[in-house]
């Protein structure tokens, strides 16, 4: 969108765009880094993630001062104005992300001591896998503004939610198996909740993203559950 | 009382008016069309807002000024108690279009519209329509606030002399009731004999409102009334044209198009003689349908 008469407006947007790239990159990296703290017990990699949450934070603020200004400034109009607000609430969904990892990452330092049972990360890493490539596909839906990629992930972040209730199953077993498991059992449940979370974050973006390219808004029910993958059209994987 | 046939006066018309406003559209022109080409060019039709009711419909209007096409086959309706907002660059046919909805052109020789313009079912544009009735139902303001060289009362009290007679008494309160509904009593309640030309330009331009209202008209076409006017008396018209239209239909042409996206309803947007697109002004603002559109609104315009 690089043809504005006035070249500063066309400047202004472009930087709004690029910090939007920033944070995503951020917040996937704190994401996929609390996960790896979280399973191999690394507390130096989960507090390297929780400090970088600031960094996230003041890009948050940046924007949305940045986009304050821009209002203000050229009272933007149409797809600009629909560029403007998305800039601002992608940017909040970024920062929730990164608080959601930031969470990962702590719980990962307290349950790196007690720890005793691989397998109960399992599930969460296979939901961590599909968030991930949520948070992928999303940002690059928002890079290239592709409305079809973004409805994509908001049609599957439905897999996510029924593999967070197999997790939920499978930790209520380990606690009842064994009651020295609850501690860092409950964690866990957390952790998935987390991780589910940062599946709705990417679904909010998915929002933005097909406003943003069409100006239409999408429908406020989004499907849920395992009943609707089978009518996926695409696979985003 | 003044005969009828004075009446083209009194709809601040072109004569009292600053030469720079109804004479402009012919400066425009030349740019528009070249002067043998008047085949109309398939203009997307209106899409029309179903459950209101049309006051105005401008049906397959063509317009030229002597051999140029100025309007292209514009079909559009103002819809009765709404503010219809005209937007588009300088020679795109806005203004003249209003020019056609009260027949102002009709003053100039060689201008010519053909097609329909109806106005509650009638087509204005018959020979044989009264101009001086027409052009007191369908009230206009221009770009340049144009008050009369009398006292700000008399400069509302002329035109209904014109018209009604009425007692004193009545006729004031008619006067007060214009400038209410102007927004522009309490500012001049105490010096209603003070000359109209004494008068701050946005109190003038709201002076030139108020005369128009007082006459009663039906619908009310303002010719960027705010142009010339400071950010405050700019709110004050746009307050005062929220006010109105409870009770007129509006038709605003304006370069402001933030002013376009607060005070009206619908929105036309016009290019080189063509209509391009008519909506919903939320939507034509948010997220219009037309390329063109979009490129005019964002200041993307080659």
């Amino acid at each position: 969108m690089s043809d504005h008469i006035v070249k500063a407006y066309d400047k202004e947007l472009e930087i709004l765009g690029r910090k939007i790239a920033e944070m995503g990159g951020i917040a996937e990296k704190m994401l996929s880094d609390a996960m790896d703290a979280l399973v191999d017990f690394d507390t130096r990699l989960a507090q390297a993630t929780v400090d970088s949450d600031p960094r996230l934070d003041l890009l948050q603020r940046d924007i949305e001062e940045q986009a304050i200004l821009t209002i203000a400034r050229r009272q933007p109009m149409a797809v600009d104005l629909r560029e403007i607000i998305a800039t601002i609430r992608i940017s909040g969904d970024l920062e929730r992300v990164g608080d959601l990892a930031k969470n990962v990452a702590k719980r990962a330092i307290k349950i790196a001591g007690e720890m005793n049972l691989p397998r109960a990360t399992i599930g969460l890493r296979s939901m961590h896998e599909s968030a991930a490539i949520l948070l992928k596909e999303v940002l690059d839906a928002y890079a290239q503004r592709d409305a079809e990629r973004a409805r994509a992930v908001w049609i599957h972040d439905a897999d996510l939610d029924s593999l967070e209730d197999s997790v939920f199953r499978d930790l209520l077993t380990f606690m009842m198996e064994d009651p020295r498991n609850i501690s860092f059992c409950t964690h866990l449940l957390f952790v998935s909740k987390n991780i589910e979370r940062i599946g709705d974050h990417a679904t909010n973006i998915a929002e933005t993203v097909v406003y943003l390219v069409t100006g239409e808004t999408l429908p406020m029910d989004r499907p849920k559950g395992r009943n609707t993958l089978s009518e996926a059209p695409t696979t985003v994987v | 009382m003044t005969g009828m046939n004075d009446v083209p006066n009194l709809s601040p018309g072109p004569e009292v008016g600053p030469p720079t406003t109804a004479p402009a559209p012919e400066v425009e022109t030349p740019a528009m069309a070249p002067a043998s080409e008047v085949k109309a060019p398939a203009t997307a039709p209106a899409k029309l807002i179903l459950n209101l009711e049309q006051k105005v419909s401008v049906r397959n209007l063509k317009f030229y000024y002597g051999p140029s096409l100025a309007l292209k086959n514009i079909s559009l309706p103002l819809y009765a108690n709404k503010v219809t907002a005209f937007i588009g660059p300088s020679g795109c046919g806005k203004s003249t279009l209003l020019r056609v909805l009260n027949r102002m052109y009709d003053l100039y020789p060689n201008q010519k519209a053909e097609g329909e313009v109806l106005l509650d079912g009638v087509n204005i544009l018959r020979p044989e329509e009264d101009l001086n009735l027409l052009r007191a139902r369908v009230g206009m303001v221009f770009q340049k606030p144009t008050p009369f060289p009398m006292s700000i009362h008399d400069n509302i009290a002329f035109g209904i002399k014109l018209y009604e007679k009425l007692p004193k008494s009545e006729l004031d309160d008619r006067v007060e009731a214009a400038l209410k509904r102007a927004a522009l009593w309490g500012e001049v309640k105490d010096k209603l004999n003070a000359s109209g030309l004494s008068l701050s330009g946005g109190q003038q331009q709201r002076l030139c409102i108020a005369r128009t209202v007082a006459l009663r008209p039906e619908v009310i076409l303002l010719d960027e009334p705010c142009s010339a006017l400071d950010p405050i008396s700019t709110a004050k018209i746009e307050e005062t044209i929220d006010e109105l239209k409870e009770n007129y239909t509006i038709a605003i042409v304006t370069h402001n198009m933030q002013q376009a996206a607060r005070v009206s309803e619908h929105t036309a947007f016009m290019y080189l003689g063509e209509l391009i697109e008519f909506g919903v002004t939320a939507q034509i603002f948010t997220s219009p349908e037309k390329k063109q559109t979009q490129n005019y609104i964002t200041g993307r315009f080659g």
